[in-house]
């Protein structure tokens, strides 16, 4: 019976998790759209989850698209389609590394600043003080963070797609020996709109992810430095988690469209 | 009954999980008075004010604050009453992303829209009336001692010239002349300002300055109310074990003794 109970618990505590998280999530949508918005705000915040994650993400794309070009010409040389490597990198960059890539190396970075942030925030009381001094900790804390995101993530990969290729580039010309106009010639003719689009769909949706997740775990975080701490674990590990489902589902909606 | 209250509770209760905080609190704050709050460590206060801003939610009984119910009320009616309030937390609760004056001017610049300039000017003189000169303005608030940090807390929770200003333990950490500016100054907001004033203190000397009514607080319940001038004869053993600060007497401190 003991262990029952014990599910049960476990069941009924997941059911609630999940309806808070919803209701967080519709406060943070409406909070968005309705004004008073703060363009300071968001712009503050667009520097830090944008601008600053920008080396982080040109160095994942970099060695991400370098590393492609080498394996790819690997396999492409047991079925002698060495000449698809500049194709494959652009593609696999653009639909795919990418933007996933990036939206990993950005929750790592930026969930966790946002619930170490705001948890630090709620454990010293200052969301309650915002809420005596009239000010909507949703509209004030919240929804910058998550606009930001969502306007910066597709520009983050607009960067990624660029340098990543460009790091193909470089290995296909430099080390596997790839005349330089025929891999560029390759690249341009061979990609289509819809590749790029796809993936800044996608990331758009991370960057939602990505802010959501800290502000949730950070804005219900309690008990001090310790949970302070463990709201900056779970906001990466959830982040991360629904980023990479995210993406499957999305791939396959885009896929079937 | 003629006296105009402010601050109405009845029978307000509060659990975090098993453990009962508030156990039934009855209070009457009339308006434009100072009641002070006094009680043991522990013992409820913080959670108390807490329940009347709508911070916590009560879990039964009645607030009425102007004769409206707070508790259950929705966001929208909370944030239209907590313009009217202010509030200093026990532990400051300062943002350390802003400096000091824009913490004071908070209320101001986001609640009122006024323009930053006109905000500043008042932050500073928030300021100086809690005896911070103005280039501790430009500070942030990491760079404050604790009893510095509190009077930026006091200059916020005056700032916008509430009606209710709620003050959790405002002299605690404070040297003993400045403590009594500090009184001064509450005084000063519930006289010219007209303001309604809860005050939470463990300073005797200062509950008997700014006080016009005491309630003391024992295990989640009010078990002594009156005025300032009767608490020296309330005939309450736990009143004047607590007033002399005696550790022998009906309060008992969970401390093992050798
Ligand atoms: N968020 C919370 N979760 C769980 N328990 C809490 C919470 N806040 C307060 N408590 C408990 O409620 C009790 C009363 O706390 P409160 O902060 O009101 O004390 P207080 O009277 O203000 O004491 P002090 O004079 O030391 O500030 C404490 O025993 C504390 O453990
Ligand atoms: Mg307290």
């Amino acid at each position: 019976m003991n262990f029952i109970a014990a599910l049960g618990r476990f069941v009924l505590e997941i059911c609630a998790e999940i309806g808070r998280l919803c209701v967080f999530i519709k406060d943070s949508v409406w909070h968005c759209f309705a004004p008073p918005v703060y363009p300071r705000l968001i712009f503050d915040q667009m520097v830090r989850i944008g601008y600053n994650s920008l080396p982080v993400v040109g160095l994942t794309a970099f060695f991400t698209g370098g590393v492609l070009a080498l394996q790819i010409y690997i396999g492409g040389t047991r079925f002698n389609a060495e000449s698809l490597v500049s194709s494959i990198v652009a593609l696999g960059i653009t639909r795919e590394l990418g933007p996933v890539l990036a939206g990993l190396m950005v929750a790592g970075r930026v969930s966790a600043a946002i619930a170490a942030e705001l948890g630090t925030m709620r454990v010293t009381e200052q969301i309650d003080a915002l809420a005596t001094l009239s000010t909507n900790p949703f509209k004030y804390l919240v929804a910058p963070r998550v606009i930001a995101a969502v306007l910066c993530l597709p520009l983050l990969v607009v960067v990624a797609d660029t340098i990543g290729i460009m790091g193909g580039y470089i290995v296909g010309t430099k080390s596997l020996g790839f005349n330089s106009t025929v891999y560029i010639k390759n690249t341009v003719d061979f990609l289509e709109f819809d590749d790029i689009f796809s993936g800044l769909v996608k990331s758009a949706v991370f960057g939602f992810i990505i802010a959501v997740m800290g502000c949730y775990h950070g804005y219900n975080s309690r008990g001090g430095a310790q949970g302070v701490g463990r709201a900056t674990t779970n906001a990466v590990v959830s982040a991360s988690i629904l980023i990479l489902s995210a993406n499957y589902v999305l791939t396959s909606l885009l896929f079937s469209s | 009954m003629s006296e105009d209250l402010h601050i109405k509770m009845r029978d307000v209760r509060k659990a975090f999980g098993a453990k009962h905080v508030l156990n039934g609190i009855n209070l009457d704050v009339p308006r434009g008075q100072s009641v002070v709050i006094i009680g043991g460590s522990g013992s409820g206060k913080s959670v108390m004010l807490k329940c009347i801003l709508g911070i916590l939610r009560a879990d039964s009984g009645s607030i009425q604050v102007n004769g409206r119910e707070v508790i259950g009320q929705s966001t929208s009616d909370q944030s239209e009453m907590l313009q009217h309030f202010g509030m200093l937390f026990q532990g400051a609760a300062l943002f350390d992303s802003l400096t000091v004056w824009e913490n004071v001017s908070f209320g101001l610049i986001q609640g009122k829209n006024m323009p930053r300039g006109e905000a500043k000017d008042i932050a500073m003189a928030k300021l100086a009336q809690v005896g911070l000169g103005s280039e501790v303005g430009e500070l942030s608030p990491a760079e404050l001692s604790g009893g510095m940090q509190k009077r930026v807390g006091l200059a916020r929770a005056i700032a916008a010239d509430p009606d209710v200003i709620f003050f959790d333990e405002p002299t605690t950490g404070l040297d003993p002349i400045m403590a009594d500016v500090i009184n001064d100054l509450i005084v000063k907001c519930v006289k010219d300002l007209g303001a309604t004033a809860v005050s939470i203190t463990h300073d005797m000397a200062s509950a008997r300055k700014i006080a016009d009514k005491i309630a003391m607080i024992y295990k989640g319940e009010i078990i002594w109310e009156g005025d300032a001038i009767e608490v020296d004869a309330s005939g309450n053993a736990h009143v004047d074990q607590f007033i002399h600060g005696r550790a022998d007497g009906p309060i008992e401190m969970d401390v093992l003794k050798p």
